[in-house]
This record gives C-alpha cells, structure tokens and sequence, in this order.
C-alpha cells in the first residue's frame, strides 16, 4: 500500500540558510506519525513546507498525487490539514463562524454534519459557540484551530506542537482526542517537543536534529532508545514536567 | 447664521458625508483584505458617474472599451500563470469573465448609446463597467504584487490613479457633465427643501450599509472575506483564496464608487479628475476609522461632510484645507494612544 504522504529527499531554505536538508518521510491511512526533537531541529519549517507556505525542493506527493504545482488551498482541498503553533485564529469572528469557514471548501450540505462531529469531539466548543475566539483561554483556542481544521475533512493532520504553553490536564485531552481521529480514520503528523506524550501514542516517530532526521522507526522503539531517552526524554517521569 | 442656514448647511452636510461614508467603507475594505490603499477608488467615482452622463447624453462612453482591453490583459496574465499546465476549463471561464463578458457589454453600451437609453439601463451600464474595470485592474496590477509590502502595493496604487485620471481625460474631455436626476422633484418640510435626489442618496447609502453589513455577517463568502482580513494565512489554511476575496472587494468597492458618482452627478457638475478630491476626503473619514473600523469610519465620513458644508460657508476658500486639516488632531492622538507598531511581514 502506498503512503498517504510522502516525502523525499526535501530541503528547505530560507534564502541560503537551509534549516530542512534531505529529509524523508510517510505517512500512512490510520497512522499517527510524530517527528520531535528540540527547539530549532526544523520541524515546523518542515511542515510549513509541506502545506505550501514555504518553498521546498524535492519531491513531496499526498494520496499519490504530487503537490509542487498546487498553492496551500488547493492541498487543502485534496484534504490536507495544518494546524500551525500560531494557530491562526480569525480573533475577531465567533467559535461557530471560524468553524463554518474550516468547512469553505466542502458542500455546504456536508458542514452541518460536520460541526456536530467537531462538537461532539469539543464539547467546550459548543458551550463557547457564540464567543469570540480572541476571549478564550489557550487549550479553548488550540481546540477551536483543530476543530476548524476538521470541518474541512481532512486526511491527514498535521498538529504543530498542539501542547505548547498549555495546562497538563488539557494536554492529555488533546492527546486522547488524537488517538480518537486515527479510530476516526484520520492520519496524524504530530510535531511535538513532549517527545513523551508524543511518543507513547505515535505509530511511527522520527527525530530530528539540526534540520535533519537521525533516527527512525517504531514509536515505541525510538522511545525505548537511550539516546532518545537521554537527550528528549531526560529524567522526566509521568505526569511532570522535565524541569 | 439663522436657523434655516444652518439647517440647510446640516442637509448639504449629511448628503455629502453619506457618500463620503460609501467611500470609506470601500477603502476599508479594500485595505483590510488586500492591504492596498485604494487611491483610484476616486476614479471608480468619476468613470461611474461620467459613463452615466455620457450614455444618458448618448455619448459612447470610452470606458466601455477600457473594460473590455483591461480584461483582454487580465486574460493574458491568466493565461501566462497558467502556461506550465493548461486546464481547458479555467481558460474557458477565464475567457469568458475577462473578454466574452466585456465583449457583451460593449455591444450592449453601442445599441443603447444610439438610442439614448432610460435612466435605469444607463445605471446599470454605466455600474457593470465600472465594476468590471475594478475586477480587471485588481488582476493586472494588484494581484500579481499581492505578497509584496504595503508601500509597492501604495506605488502601484498610485500609477493606476494617474494612468486612469489620464484615461478619463481622453475619454471624457477637460469639459465638466451632469447627469440626469435618478429621482426628480422635491418636496419642503418647513423652511427646508428635499430633492429627490437627495433622498436617493440616503436610501441607497442606507440600503448599501444594511446591504454590506448583512453580506459581512451571515453570507459564507462575506465570513471568508472578514476571515482574509483578520488573518491571511489563516483564511488560506481553510481553504479561501486570497485572490478571491481580493476580487470580491474590488467589485465591491469599484461598485460602491461607480454608484456614489451617479448619485452626485445630478448634484454637482463633475470633471474628468474631480474624483481624486471627493475619494480623499472618504480617505480621510477612513484614516480617522484607523482603516479598519467601518461604524467609526461612516460617523467620520458624516463629520467630514458636515466640517466642509460648514467651512464652505464661513471660509469658502479654505474649505478643502479645513477638510484636511482634520486629519493633523487625529493622527496625532493615535499615534500617542497606539503604541509604534512594525509592519508585519506576511
């Protein structure tokens, strides 16, 4: 079978600087791959440049069709989702209007159904469905920017370090809601710094340094790595923080 | 002054700043989701309302045929992007908004030219070739700059303003016109006289910012167009193009300005470049709504109004300094209520 995305040989620059050098990745239906590794390894350029925001050289393809040629909406609308760390909220429009807009590109007749789903998976959300989504708190927002992303049907997911910044009882939801869209047949790539978390519900992790990838494999195996444990892992012990 | 000067005044005041309101939400508009600052949207005001006296005097309006080469051009701008991968489709319907569509138009506008048409099909004429020239001018100059900085977007903004003052010159002669009245007669309530162009002035404006305020709030393409503005790569990561909502915003804004020209033509007599005058004082309404706030914007555009029909009487000379000066107090408190604020780099 053939991976929903694939990437090879990828390098991205910002003007001569490379900050991704010849990476290559897959994910496959029902998976939820993670990459990690520290602050600046390269990770959210890499997914950046995957959705379209930042040129990449070399060949990325998704449900075996190649991207180069199409603009960000257009790999959205093949159902290719990004969450960013920014999130990228519309501040000023309530939760219920930022999610109607997730849906621009599916038929009208489709988002209804949609938004229950989403509401279903964030029963905050509805509760909150007439607010502004510049008033509500950091895990209500991380929630709304994966909800919105959902609305659009999507594939596969990429999440941009959906845990940042956010309080450990909101992280474990999210984490749980994760493993729930590959039970829902969504694809996840999960960029995350909580290589623990991240690790302990991937299928397949990849971790990289200094804009490369050097270790791949199962999730459970790279978790079990001493290297791993050593630099990404540390002393943390569950349920607390590294320091 | 007595009270029926002033209230005459209050009139000329309010009739003024409604269409000076239209013009301020169009640059809002326009600026909040595209970040150009619409400098032509004044032309938009002169082309509608010259085509409209033009056709209504049955004079051929140049325009018509500026619409129909600036669409020529936008097809060639589709068809160079499109060059690496040629779908028949989007060159068919490109074909068809760009050249099919103004080719109409202008057959349209030389049948009924030659018949001296009423007024409802002169507006009508006059409004779809001024909103055509506004889609086509967003295609051919502003799109093709859409990720550069504000200040090219500014520039280029610019050229398009003297290129087609230049354009309305030549198609419209150095000799001012005036147009035939949408609603005539009058009638007086006390010592003051209502036209029944003015009433049309506060309808339509009414009925365009009930109008614009409905789109904004309830349609999906109106979310999607506050979505661009509020956060470009957010309204790309669902999926809206920002090309799309940069299209709708100048049909809307070229429309509101071709409407507010035919609203003022039976009024004043208007000359090829007088839209460069009434545009900036709805740039001053916009400026003082700090171009992104529409209500303060449409009380500002009335207060502008009303400080030039007062000027005018006590000052007549210096009534267009008086308008501008305004700007001087409220730059100055902005800038010390907003803290300095970087350009962001998107």
């Amino acid at each position: 079978m053939s991976a929903l995305l694939s990437v090879s040989d990828a390098h991205v620059a910002y003007g001569k600087v490379e900050a991704v050098r010849s990476v290559s990745l897959e994910v496959g239906a029902n998976e939820i791959v993670t990459i990690v590794g520290a602050n600046g390894a390269g990770k959210t350029t890499l997914l950046s440049a995957i959705i379209g925001i930042l040129p990449l050289r070399g060949r990325v393809s998704f449900a075996g069709q190649d991207l180069a040629r199409l603009d960000i909406e257009d790999r959205v609308a093949m159902g290719l989702g990004l969450v960013p760390e920014h999130r990228e909220l519309f501040v000023t429009m309530n939760v219920e209007d930022n999610l109607e807009l997730g849906a621009f590109r599916i038929e009208r007749s489709k988002a209804k159904a949609s938004m229950e789903r989403v509401y279903a998976l964030f029963p905050r959300l509805k509760e909150r469905r007439k607010q502004l989504a510049g008033t509500l708190s950091g895990g209500e927002q991380q929630m709304l920017a994966m909800g919105r992303a959902l609305m659009g049907e999507p594939k596969l997911l990429m999440l941009d370090e959906p845990s940042l910044g956010l309080a450990p009882i909101i992280v474990a939801d999210i984490f749980r809601i994760v493993t729930e869209l590959r039970a829902s047949g969504v694809s996840v790539l999960l960029v995350e710094q909580n290589a623990q978390a991240a690790l302990k519900i991937a299928d397949q992790a990849y971790v990289m340094e200094l804009g490369e990838f050097v270790l791949s494999g199962k999730a459970s195996d790279i978790a079990a790595n001493e290297r791993v444990a050593a630099s990404y892992l540390g002393f943390q012990h569950e349920g607390e923080s590294a320091i | 002054m007595n009270t029926t000067i002033m209230l005459f005044l209050v009139q000329d005041g309010i009739t003024n700043g409604a269409i000076y309101a239209l013009l301020g939400l169009a640059l809002v508009l326009v600026f909040a989701v595209t970040r150009v600052i619409l400098i032509p949207q004044g032309e938009f005001v002169t082309y509608g309302a010259l085509t409209y006296a033009s056709l209504a005097a049955g004079q051929m309006p140049g325009t018509a045929k500026l619409a129909l080469a600036l669409g020529i051009g936008a097809f060639a701008f589709d068809l160079f992007v499109a060059r690496k991968a040629l779908h028949g489709r989007l060159i068919l319907r490109s074909a068809i908004t760009n050249i099919a569509l103004p080719a109409i138009v202008l057959a349209l506008t030389v049948y009924f030219t030659a018949q001296k048409p009423p007024v409802v099909v002169s507006i009508a004429l006059s409004l779809v070739i001024v909103a055509m020239i506004g889609l086509y001018l967003y295609r051919v100059a502003f799109q093709p700059l859409a990720h550069t900085s504000v200040l090219v977007l500014l520039i280029a903004s610019v050229g398009v303003h003297l290129a087609l003052q230049g354009l309305g010159l030549l198609f419209f002669g150095a000799e001012g016109q005036r147009g035939p009245a949408v609603l005539s007669g009058a009638f007086t309530a006390g010592s003051l006289r209502f036209t029944g162009q003015s009433l049309t002035v506060y309808g339509i404006t009414i009925a365009f910012i009930v109008g614009l305020w409905l789109f904004f709030g309830l349609t999906l393409y109106g979310k999607a167009l506050r979505a661009t503005a509020v956060n470009r790569l957010g309204a790309r990561l669902v999926g809206i193009r920002t090309t799309l909502s940069g299209q709708i915003a100048f049909l809307l804004a070229s429309v509101i300005g071709a409407l507010s020209g035919i609203m003022i033509v039976p009024i004043t007599t208007l000359y090829y470049d007088s839209g460069f005058l009434i545009g900036l004082k709805g740039f001053v309404a916009a400026i003082i709504g700090g171009l992104v706030s529409y209500p303060l914007t449409a009380v500002a555009a009335l207060v502008v109004g009303l400080v030039e029909a007062f000027s005018s009487f006590y000052a007549s000379n210096y009534k267009e300094v008086i308008v501008f000066m305004l700007l001087i107090p409220v730059l100055l408190l902005r800038s010390l209520a907003a803290p300095a604020v970087e350009e962001d780099k998107d």
